[in-house]
C-alpha cells in the first residue's frame, strides 16, 4: 500500500529529511541565514544606489512626443511615402509635380513625367517650395488690421465693405499675378460679375507684355507661342535666358537638352548663338556667345533680320547697320537650318520681339519649332492696366482692392506709390500667405493655403492641364483664396474642390467620351494632368517689321547700362524666405546669401574696383534718378562692356527672418518703354566706387580649371565627328619597359560586386548648370543651410555642387594667366559629388573604419561610427566630404538660415529616412542610400529583382534635362549600362575592371587611380574647329 | 715610436669634485623658488589658462571655432602636432643613440633633453584630440579595445592608428627611461634631506626614488635596465616621425603624397628637436647657474647637429622641386610651383630662410660658440620648422586637385587659442620640473667627473 501513497513534499530538504531542516520544521518560514535586520553596509548600499537612482532619474532626456494615430487612417502606413499628382503654381511660374508624403507631410518634390509640358523636370524653385510650405513667417490665422480674427469676422467685414463700395459706384480692383488656372478664373469671374464695379487685373513681376503686344501686332492675337527647342538645329538667343529665368525655362531645358545629346551614335548636335549681356545660364550653355550692351539688342534683332533676309531674297528693313560678332554666321546658320531654327529675344520691348517674329516668319519656323496653336499662358500680366490701376489708386478712384496672391508693393516698379496711397481705399484686402510688403499695408488679410495644402487647375499652355491637390492638411487656420472669393461673391459654403471639380466635369468629362465621371475624375487626378484637342489654326504674320525697326534705331546709347534679370535662386522674389533658395550658389557667379552687381572686367578697372580670390569687394553706389542703393561688385567675366547686371528678388523688406534686408529692390528701375516695363536702364545710370570694402559668399573662389585635361576634357563637334574620342585625355603611368592606364597597377585585385553595381554618368554636354539637382539633394538628404558667414568660411555643406569653369586666354604653361578667366569665356559646367571610388582614398585612412565600401560600390559613411578626424575629406581628391563644424540643428546660431533643423515647422520636412547629422562627424552624397535600400524592399516585396529605373537618385529626378543617369553596370540592360557601353571582364564579370566602351565616357582625375563610380561624358561645343 | 693619446674634450668645467655635482644640482630643488621662477612659472600658467579656455570654447561649440573649412581639413591642428612631436625628439635620441654611441658629452644634458620630450608629447598628443570632431568618442575609439558593438575594430590600415600606437609606446618608454634615470639622484635629495634635516622631503623623494639603496647590485641592475631602454628606444627616434610622415606620404594629395617624407621628417624632427634643447637649456644653465656642466662645448656640438640636419632637409626640399618638376604631373606640379609663388609664398620663404639658410652660419665657428647667436637662430630653427609643417599641409591641400574647391585658410584667435594652451602646457610643466626634479643628471655626471673634467 505503502507504494501507492503519494508524499507531497515541500522542497527537497523535506524529502531528503535533512537534519537542518528538521530542527527548523516547526518555524513557518525556513531561516538559514543569519539575522535578516539591515547592516550598515546594506544601509550605505541602498543610500548609495537611492541617490545614483535619483541624480540619474533627474538628467531627464528630453521627451520627444509620438502621438499614435487613434484612428489609422487608410492610405497612411507609418514610414510608407505617399505619391501625390500636383501643380506648382507661383505666380505665372507652373510645374507639375509629385509630391512625396512621409506620415502627411509632404517632404520632397520631383517632376510629373506624365507632363506633356514639363515632362518630369523641376527647378529650383520648384524643388525648394516644400520648405515654403514650413515657413514659420506664414500667417496663421486671418487678420483684421493687426488683430486676428475668425474668417466669419473677415468674410462680414468684406462683403459689408464690398457691398457698400459698389453701391457707392467705386471701383473693385482684384490684382493678381498671372493665373492660369482656369478654375480660379471662373472663380474670379463669378467675382466680379457680383459686383458691377469690379475688375481683374493681372501683372507680372517680370513682365512678358510687350511679348504679348508683339504678337497682338504680328498675328492678331495677344499670346505667347510655345516652342520647341527640341526641332532646333540653330538657336539664337537675343538677351533671352530660356533655360534659366525664362517663363518656359522647364520645358526648354529638356528640350534643349536633347540637342545636345550625344547618345546612342548620334553625331549631330544644336548649334547655339546667344548675344546678351549678362552672361546668363543661357549663355553659359551657348557654342557661340556675344557680350552686347542692353540697348543693342534691337540693333542686333535688326541686324540679324536683314540678314536672313538679305540671303533668302526678302526686303530689307532700314537700320541694323552695326556689326556684331558672329552674326553673320548666325544667319548663314539659321538660312542653312531653315524651319528648323529658332530665334528668340528675351526683351519685354514690342518692337524688338516684332522684328524677332518677323525673323522666324521669314525662316519658316512657325509650325515647326514654334507654335502658336497652343501659345503658353503663363504671363498675361498687363503692365498698362497695372499701371492705370496705380494712378486709380493715387487718385482715389479705387475704393476696395484685394491683392490675390501677389506683392506689387515690392515686385511692382510703382509699388511704393501703391503703398504711398492704399490707405486712400476703403478695403484692402490681400491674400498672401505671410504678411508681405503689400499684405501688411492691408486691412484684411486673408492667407491663401500653401500650394500643396490646395485644390487647384492649371493651364499653363492651351490644351494642356494639370490638377493640383492638397498634399496635407492645411497647417494653419488658412482657407483657400478662391474658396474666399467664392464667399465674398455670394456663395454661401464654398468649396472649392467641388467647384474645381464641376468645373471639369463640365468642361472636359464631356468631350473626353468617359463613361464614370468618377473614374474619369480619379484618373485625371491620379496622372495630375490632361490634355484636349486644340482645334485653332496656325496664325499667319503680318507684323509691319520696318515700322519696328524704324522705331528700334534711335537707340544709341553711350553710358552706363543696367541689365536686370532674375536670380535663379530667389526668382522673383516671391519665395524669398527660402533659405534654400538663398544657399543655392547662382549657377554662373557662385554667389549665395547676396545680391551683387555685376559689370564687365574693363569697367572694374577704369571704376577702381577690384575682387581678390577670396570675394573681397568693394560696395558701389548705384544710382539712377533719385534710386540710390549701395550694392557689393563682382567683376564678371562675360559681362558686355558698359553694362550693369543686377538682378531681382532682393532687398525684401518684410518676408520673415532669413532675407530681411537682403540686398536691394531693383523692381523700382523697371520703367515703361514702348507700353511694357522694360528691364533695361539705358541712361542715366551712375556708378561710384564708394570703397567701402565687402566680402561677398562664393562656393567657388577659383573660376578657371588651369588647363587640366584630367578635369575637364571636352571638344569641338568636328573633331567629335572625326574621332568620337576627341578631347579625351587618357593619362597612362609609366612602367620601366611600356607605359599603362591608370589603374592597371594596383597591388589590390579589386572589389566584386555580385548583387548590384552602381555607377552614375553625368553628361556635360546636357548638364545646364541650373542648379536644381542640388536643392534637390539638400532636401532629399537633409543637408544643413549653414549661412552667409559660414560660407565665407568656405563650409557649405552641399553633397552636390555644380563647378562651374571659365576658360582662359593663358597657354597651359602660363600658371598665373591660366588663373585669369577670358574676358567673354567659354563656360563648362560639372556637376561634383563622390565619386564613390572602387579604391575609396577616404577609406583607407579612417582610423575607426567609419566610411567603408559597401558590397555594391557603395562608399559608405556610418555617421554613428565617425570621430571626425577629418582625414577622409583631405584625402578625397575631389573635396566632396562635408564636416559638421558645428551642431547644425537645435542650435540657435543657425535658427535663421536653417529652419528645417531649428523649428518644430521646418523639421516637419526632413526626411525621416535620413539621419540629421550630428556635430563632429563627416558626411558626404550616399548615392540616394535610402532610395535603393527602398527599392530594394520593394521588390523583395514584389517578389522580383531589382529592375533598371526602381532606383532613381534625387539629383537625377531633378534634372530635367537628363543630364544625370544612375542605375547598376552590373545588369548589361539598364540604361547606364547601354549609355556608358560597359563591356564586363569575361573572367569577372561582377569585377570592378569593367570596361567603359564609350568613347566620351572619362573619370575626373583617372590618374589618381581612385577609378570612381561616376562618369562623365566630354563637352562637345558646336563650334568650328579653330575657335576651340 | 710613441703614441700620443689626445686629449679628452673637457665636459666639466669649473674643477667641480663629485661632492659638487651633488650640491649645484640639488640645491636648485631644496631652495625655495626664486621670485624669476614665480614670474616665469606664473606667465606659463596664464598662457595655460586661456589655452584652456580655447578648449573649452572649442569642445563646448565644435570645430568649427578654428578656422578650417571644406578643402583645408587640418592646418595649425596638425601643424602643431607634428612641430611638438618633432621636438620631442632630441630627448630619446640624446639619451637612447648617443649612450649606445658612448657620447658623453650627452650626460648633462640628457634629463632636461628628456622631459622635454615628455611634455612635448603631451602637447603633442592634445592636437590630435581636440581636433577631433567628437573627442568624446574618439579617444576610446581610436583604440583597438574590445568592444560589444559588434565586435567593430579600429582601420589598421590608417595611419592615424599607426600614429596612436607610434606616439603612445613612443611616449611610454620615453616617460619610464627618464623616470629610470631620475631614481638615483632622487635618493641623492632624499639623503640630503635626511641630512638636513627635513625629513618630509626625505619622505617624498624616497617614495620617488623607490627606497633606492645604492648597493652595487642595485646599480648593475640600473645601468642593464638603462642599456635595454635605450636599445628600445633607438628604433623610436626613427620610427615616431616616420609613422607621423606617413599621415601625409599615403596620402593621395600632391605635395604630401611623397616618397622622401620618413628620412626627411625624422631629419627635420631632430633638427627642431636640438634647437628647442638649445633654447631650454641656455636659460635653464644661466638661470640655475649651470655654467660649469652645460658647456660651450656642449652648445657646439649641438650646433654641429643642427647644421647637419638643417642640412639634410634642404636638400629634401629641393629634392621634392626636383622631382615636382622631373614628374610632369600637373597636380604636382603645381602643388610645388604655388607653394613657391601661390599666396602663401610668405610661409614657404619663412621656412626656407630659418631652415636652410640661417643655420648654415653655424659652419662659422664663432657663432656657433656665441650664446646669444645660438639662442637666436635656435629659435629661429623652430619658427621655420613650425612653418614647414604649416607649409606642407596648409599649401598643399589648400589647392589640390579640382580648382573648383581652392581655398585659403585663416586661423581665428582659438586655433591661435590651442596652439597656446599647448605652450602653457609645456613650460607648466617644464618649470614644475626644473624646480622639483634634478635638471642635470647627478648620477651620469659623476661618472665623468674624474676622467673628463676640468682640473682645477
Amino acid at each position: 500500500m505503502s507504494e501507492q501513497k503519494k508524499i507531497y513534499w515541500k522542497g527537497l530538504e523535506q524529502l531528503r529529511n535533512d537534519e537542518s531542516f528538521v530542527q527548523h520544521a516547526h518555524q513557518e518560514f525556513s531561516n538559514d541565514e543569519s539575522d535578516p535586520g539591515h547592516s550598515r553596509r546594506d544601509f550605505l548600499r541602498m543610500m548609495g544606489f537611492g541617490i545614483s537612482a535619483a541624480t540619474l532619474a533627474a538628467c531627464e532626456t528630453p521627451v520627444r512626443k509620438a502621438i499614435p494615430y487613434v484612428n489609422k487612417p487608410v492610405d497612411i502606413d507609418a514610414s510608407i511615402p505617399n505619391y501625390y499628382a500636383s501643380t506648382y503654381i507661383n505666380g505665372g511660374d507652373y510645374c507639375s509635380i509629385v509630391v512625396k508624403t512621409r506620415e502627411g507631410r509632404p517632404i520632397k518634390i520631383e517632376g510629373n513625367t506624365l507632363s506633356s509640358v514639363t515632362k518630369g523636370g523641376v527647378n529650383a524653385q520648384v524643388e525648394a517650395s516644400v520648405l515654403s510650405l514650413y515657413d514659420d513667417f506664414r500667417l496663421r490665422k486671418p487678420k483684421l488690421g493687426d488683430k486676428a480674427v475668425s474668417w466669419e469676422e473677415v468674410d462680414k467685414e468684406v462683403i459689408g465693405k464690398l457691398d457698400a463700395v459698389a453701391a457707392a459706384g467705386g471701383q473693385i480692383v482684384l490684382v493678381s499675378n498671372t493665373i492660369i488656372s482656369p478654375s480660379t478664373f471662373s472663380a474670379i469671374n463669378k467675382f466680379t460679375s457680383k459686383y458691377g464695379t469690379a475688375r481683374h487685373i493681372q501683372y507680372d513681376a517680370v513682365s512678358s507684355y510687350g511679348v504679348l503686344k508683339s504678337n497682338e501686332e504680328s498675328f492678331g492675337v495677344a499670346m505667347i507661342p510655345s516652342y520647341d527647342f527640341s526641332k532646333a538645329k540653330v538657336i539664337v538667343g537675343i538677351a533671352c535666358d530660356f533655360l534659366g529665368s525664362w517663363h518656359g525655362a522647364i520645358e526648354a531645358a529638356t528640350q534643349y537638352a536633347s540637342t545636345r545629346k550625344l547618345d546612342d551614335g548620334k553625331t549631330e548636335m544644336s548649334r547655339h548663338y546667344q548675344f546678351e549681356s549678362n552672361l546668363s545660364l543661357t549663355g553659359a550653355n551657348a557654342d557661340y556667345r556675344t557680350a552686347i550692351r542692353a540697348s543693342q539688342e534691337g540693333a542686333v534683332a535688326v541686324q540679324l533680320y536683314n540678314l536672313v533676309a538679305q540671303k533668302l531674297g526678302a526686303a530689307t528693313v532700314s537700320g541694323g547697320n552695326d556689326k556684331f560678332a558672329q552674326l553673320e554666321n548666325a544667319a548663314n546658320d539659321l538660312v542653312a537650318a531653315k524651319g528648323a531654327s529658332v530665334v528668340v529675344s528675351g526683351s519685354n520691348d514690342k518692337n524688338i520681339q516684332v522684328v524677332v517674329n518677323a525673323i522666324n516668319a521669314l525662316l519658316g519656323n512657325y509650325g515647326t519649332t514654334i507654335t502658336t496653336e497652343r501659345p503658353a499662358l503663363v504671363r498675361k500680366g498687363n503692365d498698362e492696366q497695372m499701371s492705370s490701376f496705380v494712378s486709380d489708386l493715387e487718385s482715389g478712384k479705387t475704393k476696395a482692392v484685394i491683392f490675390y496672391n501677389c506683392n506689387p508693393v515690392y515686385d511692382h516698379p510703382e509699388g511704393e506709390k501703391i503703398a504711398k496711397s492704399i490707405a486712400k481705399a476703403s478695403l484692402t484686402v490681400s491674400t498672401a500667405s505671410s504678411e508681405d510688403e503689400t499684405a501688411s499695408l492691408c486691412g484684411v488679410k486673408a492667407p491663401d493655403h500653401h500650394f500643396l495644402e490646395s485644390w487647384n487647375d492649371a493651364e499653363p499652355r492651351k490644351g494642356s492641364f494639370s490638377l493640383s491637390q492638397p498634399a496635407i492638411t492645411p497647417i494653419f487656420i488658412t482657407r483657400q483664396g478662391q474658396e474666399s472669393l467664392l464667399k465674398w461673391s455670394g456663395v454661401e459654403r464654398p468649396d472649392y474642390f467641388s467647384f474645381v471639380k464641376g468645373n471639369w466635369k463640365a468642361w472636359f468629362y464631356n468631350a473626353s467620351g468617359a463613361s464614370d465621371f468618377q473614374m474619369f475624375w480619379d484618373k485625371c487626378l491620379y496622372d495630375g494632368v490632361y490634355e484636349t484637342a486644340v482645334t485653332s489654326s496656325a496664325l499667319k504674320f503680318v507684323g509691319n517689321v520696318s515700322g519696328a525697326a524704324t522705331a528700334l534705331t534711335s537707340t544709341a546709347a553711350s553710358g552706363l547700362e543696367v541689365v536686370i534679370y532674375q536670380s535663379y535662386g530667389v526668382g522673383t522674389g516671391a519665395q524669398a524666405n527660402n533659405p534654400l533658395l538663398h544657399e543655392l550658389p547662382d549657377p554662373i557667379t557662385k554667389v549665395v546669401w547676396d545680391h551683387v552687381l555685376t559689370i564687365s572686367v574693363k569697367d572694374a578697372a577704369a571704376l577702381g574696383f577690384t575682387n581678390d580670390g577670396e570675394s573681397n569687394t568693394q560696395l558701389a553706389e548705384l544710382s539712377v534718378g533719385s534710386f540710390k542703393a549701395n550694392v557689393p561688385v563682382l567683376i564678371q567675366p562675360g559681362q558686355a562692356a558698359g553694362t550693369i547686371g543686377i538682378s531681382v528678388g532682393y532687398g525684401r523688406t518684410k518676408v520673415g527672418r532669413v532675407a530681411e534686408n537682403l540686398g536691394v529692390n531693383v523692381y523700382p528701375l523697371m520703367k515703361m518703354v514702348n507700353g511694357s516695363l522694360s528691364r533695361a536702364v539705358v541712361s542715366g545710370v551712375k556708378l561710384t566706387n564708394t570703397n567701402a570694402s565687402y566680402q561677398i559668399a562664393q562656393t567657388q573662389t577659383h573660376n578657371t580649371y588651369m588647363g587640366r585635361d584630367s578635369v575637364i576634357q571636352e571638344s569641338v563637334l568636328a573633331r567629335f565627328q572625326k574621332d568620337p574620342k576627341a578631347g579625351r585625355y587618357e593619362p597612362a603611368i609609366s612602367k620601366w619597359d611600356d607605359k599603362v592606364a591608370p589603374g592597371t597597377l594596383s597591388l589590390w585585385k579589386g572589389h566584386d560586386y555580385n548583387d548590384h553595381h552602381w555607377a552614375m554618368a553625368i553628361d556635360l554636354n546636357s548638364c545646364t548648370g541650373c542648379g536644381s539637382c542640388i536643392v534637390a539633394c539638400n532636401v532629399e538628404n537633409n543637408v544643413a543651410m549653414v549661412g552667409k558667414d559660414e560660407v565665407i568660411r568656405r563650409r557649405e555643406m552641399h553633397w552636390l555642387r555644380i563647378d562651374r569653369y571659365y576658360s582662359s586666354d593663358a597657354t597651359v604653361d602660363d600658371l598665373r594667366g591660366l588663373e585669369v578667366a577670358s574676358e567673354n569665356p567659354e563656360v563648362v559646367f560639372q556637376p561634383m559629388m563622390c565619386q564613390h571610388c572602387n579604391n575609396a582614398p577616404c577609406e583607407t585612412v579612417c582610423p575607426v573604419a567609419a566610411t567603408t565600401h559597401s558590397t555594391e560600390g557603395l562608399n559608405q559613411m556610418t555617421y554613428n561610427r565617425c570621430i571626425g578626424t577629418r582625414y577622409c575629406a583631405n584625402n578625397c581628391p575631389y573635396k566632396v566630404r562635408r564636416f559638421n563644424w558645428f551642431k547644425y540643428h537645435d542650435n540657435q546660431k543657425f535658427f535663421e538660415v536653417n529652419p528645417a533643423m531649428n523649428t518644430d515647422l521646418g523639421r516637419m520636412v526632413l526626411n525621416p529616412d535620413v539621419t540629421v547629422r550630428s556635430r563632429g562627424v563627416m558626411e558626404k552624397c550616399s548615392f540616394c542610400v535610402q532610395r535603393i535600400q527602398s527599392a530594394k524592399l520593394t521588390s523583395k516585396k514584389e517578389k522580383r529583382t531589382m529592375k533598371d529605373g526602381d532606383v532613381v537618385t534625387a539629383c537625377q529626378a531633378s534634372c530635367a534635362s537628363g543630364a544625370i543617369v544612375f542605375g547598376d553596370i552590373n545588369d548589361a540592360e539598364s540604361k547606364i549600362s547601354k549609355l556608358l557601353q560597359v563591356e564586363k571582364n569575361p573572367e569577372r564579370p561582377n569585377g570592378i575592371d569593367k570596361k567603359i566602351g564609350n568613347p566620351r565616357a572619362y573619370t575626373v582625375l583617372e590618374e589618381v587611380g581612385v577609378k570612381p563610380n561616376v562618369f562623365y561624358l566630354t563637352k562637345i561645343r558646336n563650334k568650328e574647329e579653330a575657335k576651340a | 715610436m710613441q703614441v700620443t693619446s689626445t686629449l679628452r674634450e673637457t665636459l666639466v668645467t669649473g674643477g667641480k669634485s663629485v661632492a659638487d655635482v651633488s650640491h649645484d644640482i640639488s640645491r636648485q630643488v631644496e631652495g625655495k623658488p626664486t621670485r624669476s621662477w614665480w614670474a616665469a612659472f606664473g606667465i606659463s600658467l596664464v598662457l595655460l589658462v586661456f589655452g584652456a579656455y580655447s578648449c573649452w570654447m572649442l569642445l563646448w561649440h565644435g570645430v568649427g571655432v578654428w578656422g578650417l573649412n571644406k578643402t583645408v581639413g587640418w592646418a595649425w591642428d596638425i601643424t602643431n602636432f607634428v612641430w611638438w612631436v618633432g621636438i620631442g625628439h632630441a630627448g630619446t635620441l640624446i639619451s637612447a643613440i648617443l649612450l649606445l654611441f658612448r657620447q658623453r658629452w650627452r650626460m648633462s644634458i640628457n634629463r632636461a633633453a628628456e622631459a622635454m620630450t615628455i611634455f612635448a608629447v603631451i602637447c603633442a598628443a592634445s592636437f590630435p584630440g581636440f581636433h577631433m570632431g567628437r573627442l568624446w568618442l574618439g579617444f576610446y575609439w581610436a583604440l583597438p579595445l574590445p568592444n560589444t558593438f559588434g565586435s567593430l575594430w579600429v582601420n589598421f590600415n590608417s595611419p592615424l592608428l599607426w600614429d596612436v600606437f607610434a606616439i603612445s609606446t613612443y611616449f611610454s618608454v620615453s616617460l619610464v627611461f627618464w623616470y629610470m634615470g631620475l631614481i638615483p639622484d632622487f635618493a641623492v635629495i632624499r639623503d640630503r634631506a635626511v641630512k638636513m634635516g627635513h625629513m618630509t622631503r626625505a619622505r617624498i623623494y624616497n617614495a620617488l626614488s623607490f627606497g633606492w639603496d645604492g648597493a652595487a647590485k642595485t646599480w648593475m641592475r640600473y645601468e642593464s635596465v638603462a642599456l635595454i631602454l635605450a636599445g628600445l628606444s633607438t628604433p623610436l627616434v626613427l620610427s615616431v616621425h616616420t609613422i607621423v610622415s606617413f599621415d601625409f606620404a599615403t596620402s593621395v594629395i600632391p605635395g604630401w603624397h611623397t616618397t622622401i617624407f620618413p628620412p626627411y621628417f625624422v631629419a627635420g624632427a631632430i633638427f627642431s628637436g636640438f634647437a628647442m634643447v638649445l633654447t631650454l637649456l641656455l636659460v635653464t644653465r644661466k638661470v640655475f647657474k649651470l655654467e660649469d656642466y652645460i658647456t660651450i662645448y656642449h652648445v657646439e656640438l649641438m650646433n654641429i647637429i643642427i647644421i647637419i640636419t638643417g642640412s639634410i632637409v634642404g636638400v629634401a626640399y629641393i629634392t621634392e622641386f626636383f622631382i615636382a618638376w622631373y614628374g610632369q604631373v600637373d597636380a604636382e606640379y603645381y602643388a610645388f610651383y604655388n607653394r613657391a609663388t601661390g599666396p602663401y609664398w610668405w610661409a614657404y620663404w619663412s621656412m626656407m630662410t630659418c631652415n636652410v639658410i640661417s643655420p648654415q652660419l653655424f659652419w662659422f665657428k664663432k657663432i656657433r660658440t656665441n650664446l646669444m647667436a645660438t639662442f637666436i637662430l635656435a629659435a629661429i630653427v623652430n619658427i621655420g620648422m613650425w612653418f614647414e609643417r604649416f607649409v606642407i599641409i596648409v599649401t598643399s591641400i589648400h589647392r589640390d586637385y579640382l580648382p573648383s574647391s581652392w581655398t585659403m585658410f585663416h586661423p581665428t584667435i582659438y586655433d591661435i587659442g590651442q596652439y597656446i594652451f599647448t605652450f602653457g602646457l609645456f613650460f607648466t610643466f617644464f618649470f614644475l620640473f626644473a624646480k622639483f626634479f634634478p635638471v642635470i643628471n647627478m648620477a651620469e655626471v659623476k661618472s665623468i667627473i674624474k676622467s673628463t673634467s676640468e682640473k682645477k
